[in-house]
């Protein structure tokens, strides 16, 4: 372990690697920033840039705009009460009231060194669990990774569907049958091509993402017509007080950081969870801790209501990693892009990753935390005049946002075509939008669609078409009686709903 | 009894499109000796067909624990329907007018269509904010870019 710290080290600190880290989170603040848009934006922006670089290079300035739009995300949920991402909602809760006070600087700090430690715990448990959990996933075999793609799904879809499971299902259905379109990997059959040369190397993974999140974010911010602008003159944006945190508050914050991290990191490792189950699920806990006084202060300016969310995202999202390294199995949409973009670079991630590519697997752990120490050192001091970004109208936003994924998908395939095909998606993904369709869903079921149908022609074709290879392995049984648990829970929860 | 509402519409929508799907599916031309294996090209796209039809089929018949109905008084159709318009012919255009032009009016005009009146700003973040784009893509990352009307005029190699 100690020689593959030091492979990663070494990549993660070259000159080129380190400024990807620090230009990745410089770009991944400012657009975590802006409302509406977070980290799947940012990285699905990011994708065609990435394609110019060596694959850890490229996967490095990745991770980093994940960090960086994720504390973009927790500044614009204490300046303007506005949450960038779902993961940092619950830090308004208590980042804003504070604001509110006159102490957005120390919010701000408050939230940075929170991140910071939420971070730099969750970064020493993936370097742990991620070589052991790689050397357990070697048994794995057809069935159990089939079987772990169906439990990925699912668990996003009841997690990220906010109460329609089905909705959910549905986006799956479609992002597998999204992937479905062109020759088939094995026999080379056109499907769904409707003899267009076009569609014949199926639809890109750059062209699905930047229409279902760069592009229909910024049209259901136009047809919902919410200027994000005129919520950012509630606070001065140029005065933010003093970053200064005090002896008392470091105190509570010491004692909410281990809690928050352990739970943000276990929460971040589970399929489908992610950053926003494990804010709320910290904010909950926290509240529960602390005594009774301080459990007033909550949702009006509390120090570890602020910290505990914040420190729990980001441990969460180094968490999430664990899987996508591990098993080549995404965990969230954001590790799902992650997955898409590595497969582009032509990587396999999973447990043979560790063996084949220990420059990768362990340049991005590294990289992480050295991302967290940039985001620390640079971006914290910065804060005051990136927060006037905020102010950008959406006049001039929107437009730019339209712009660059237009010309990520030209200068991917200088292709009319494409870009066609994307404007289509991006209307239809803004439709879905407005009615509560989640997107995670569809990108994480287009990314594992052809590894899916791969492990299940494998366990058919080894099981002589019985679909037994179901139950027929302990660990495969074990999978399908969680997904199964999932279902039926989900089922009774909206039944309990119904009933109410 | 089954209320119709939008959500509901988009679930028959899918409905139909799956069962297209199933059909197209089932049409797909596999090798002779494929035809009776237990995997071929069209197994898992018939088993989608399917699972499409059931989980929209489900979202169909069950009553909605949620109901969401978006007023559309409070939706710019205008202004997304143009912004969409302005994109398709940008996408039209830029292979045939060339990147800078192309990517530069487009610009212009979504920022007036979306309410910009500032000539200043809109000048600014058009043609010369493209024109550096160029120069960081082209020049710097040597990264091809097609733009006829630039190489006629002999800006552009």
């Amino acid at each position: 372990m100690i020689e593959g710290i030091l492979i990663g080290l070494k990549t993660a600190l070259s000159f080129q690697n380190l400024m990807m880290v620090m230009i990745g989170c410089f770009a991944g603040t400012i657009i975590g920033m802006l409302p509406g848009l977070g980290p799947m934006t940012a990285i699905a922006l990011m994708i065609p840039i990435t394609y110019g670089f060596d694959p850890a290079t490229g996967l490095i300035l990745m991770a980093g705009v994940y960090y960086g739009a994720v504390f973009g995300g927790s500044t614009s949920s204490i300046l303007i009460n506005a949450p960038g991402v779902p993961g940092t909602v619950a830090t308004s809760f208590d980042g804003y009231p504070m604001a509110q006070q006159g102490k957005a600087g120390k919010a701000l700090a408050i939230a940075a060194y929170s991140s910071f430690a939420g971070g730099t715990i969750s970064a020493i448990f993936l370097l742990i669990a991620a070589p052991s959990l790689s050397k357990v996933s070697l048994s794995f075999r057809s069935p159990d990774y089939f079987g772990l793609m169906i439990l990925g799904l699912t668990a996003v879809a009841a997690f990220s569907s906010k109460g329609n499971f089905l909705k959910a299902m549905m986006m799956c259905v479609l992002g597998l049958m999204l992937a479905s379109v062109g020759q088939d990997t094995l026999s080379d059959i056109p499907r769904f091509t409707f003899n267009t040369m076009n569609l014949s190397d199926g639809i890109s993974f750059v062209l699905v993402v930047m229409a279902t999140f760069a592009m229909s974010e910024a049209l259901t911010i136009i047809i919902k017509g919410n200027d994000p602008s005129k919520a950012a003159k509630q606070i001065s944006l140029t005065d933010l007080g003093s970053i200064k945190v005090n002896k008392e508050e470091t105190k509570q914050m010491a004692v909410t950081i281990p809690r928050s991290s352990i739970l943000g990191f276990i929460v971040g490792v589970l399929p489908g969870a992610g950053a926003t189950i494990a804010s709320f699920l910290a904010y909950g806990m926290e509240r529960n801790f602390v005594k009774s006084e301080e459990k007033e202060k909550f949702g009006k300016g509390s120090v570890q209501g602020l910290s505990a969310p914040e420190t729990a995202n980001n441990a969460a999202c180094s968490g999430s990693f664990v899987p996508l390294l591990t098993l080549g199995i995404p965990g969230s949409g954001t590790t799902a892009v992650m997955l898409g973009a590595l497969l582009g670079f032509g990587i396999q991630p999973g447990p043979r990753l560790y063996e084949t590519n220990p420059e990768i697997f362990w340049s991005v752990i590294m990289s992480m935390y050295i991302g967290m120490v940039v985001l620390l050192i640079l971006n914290l001091p910065l804060i005051p005049y990136i927060a006037r970004i905020l102010a950008v109208p959406r006049t001039f936003l929107i437009p730019m946002i339209l712009f660059f994924s237009v010309t990520g998908i030209y200068l991917m395939s200088f292709n009319n075509f494409d870009i066609f095909l994307m404007i289509g998606i991006a209307v239809l993904a803004t439709v879905l939008r407005l009615y509560d369709f989640p997107m995670p869903p569809l990108i994480l079921a287009f990314v594992l669609g052809g590894l899916m149908e791969e492990n299940l022609r494998r366990s058919l074709l080894i099981s002589d078409g019985s679909w037994s290879f179901l139950w027929n392995r302990p660990l495969t049984a074990c999978i399908m009686i969680t997904i199964l648990l999932i279902v039926f829970w989900q089922i009774f929860s909206s039944y309990r709903s119904l009933k109410r | 009894m089954v209320k119709i509402n939008s959500v509901k519409i988009i679930s028959l929508l899918f409905f139909v499109l799956s069962a297209f799907y199933l059909y197209t599916a089932h049409q797909i031309q596999v090798f002779a000796f494929d035809e009776g294996a237990p995997f071929n090209a069209k197994t898992f796209p018939i088993y989608l067909g399917y699972a499409g039809m059931f989980f929209s089929g489900l979202k169909i018949i069950l009553p909605d624990q949620k109901p969401i109905e978006v007023d559309p008084t409070y939706l710019e159709f205008k202004k997304t329907i143009l912004l969409v318009i302005t994109m398709i012919v940008y996408g039209s255009t830029i292979l045939k007018v060339g990147f800078f032009l192309s990517t530069s009016l487009f610009l212009v005009f979504s920022y007036y269509f979306l309410g910009e009146r500032r000539w200043k700003y809109i000048i600014i973040f058009s043609f010369p904010f493209v024109a550096i784009f160029m120069y960081l893509l082209h020049g710097v990352l040597a990264v091809y870019l097609r733009d006829p009307l630039l190489k006629y005029i002999g800006i552009m190699g």
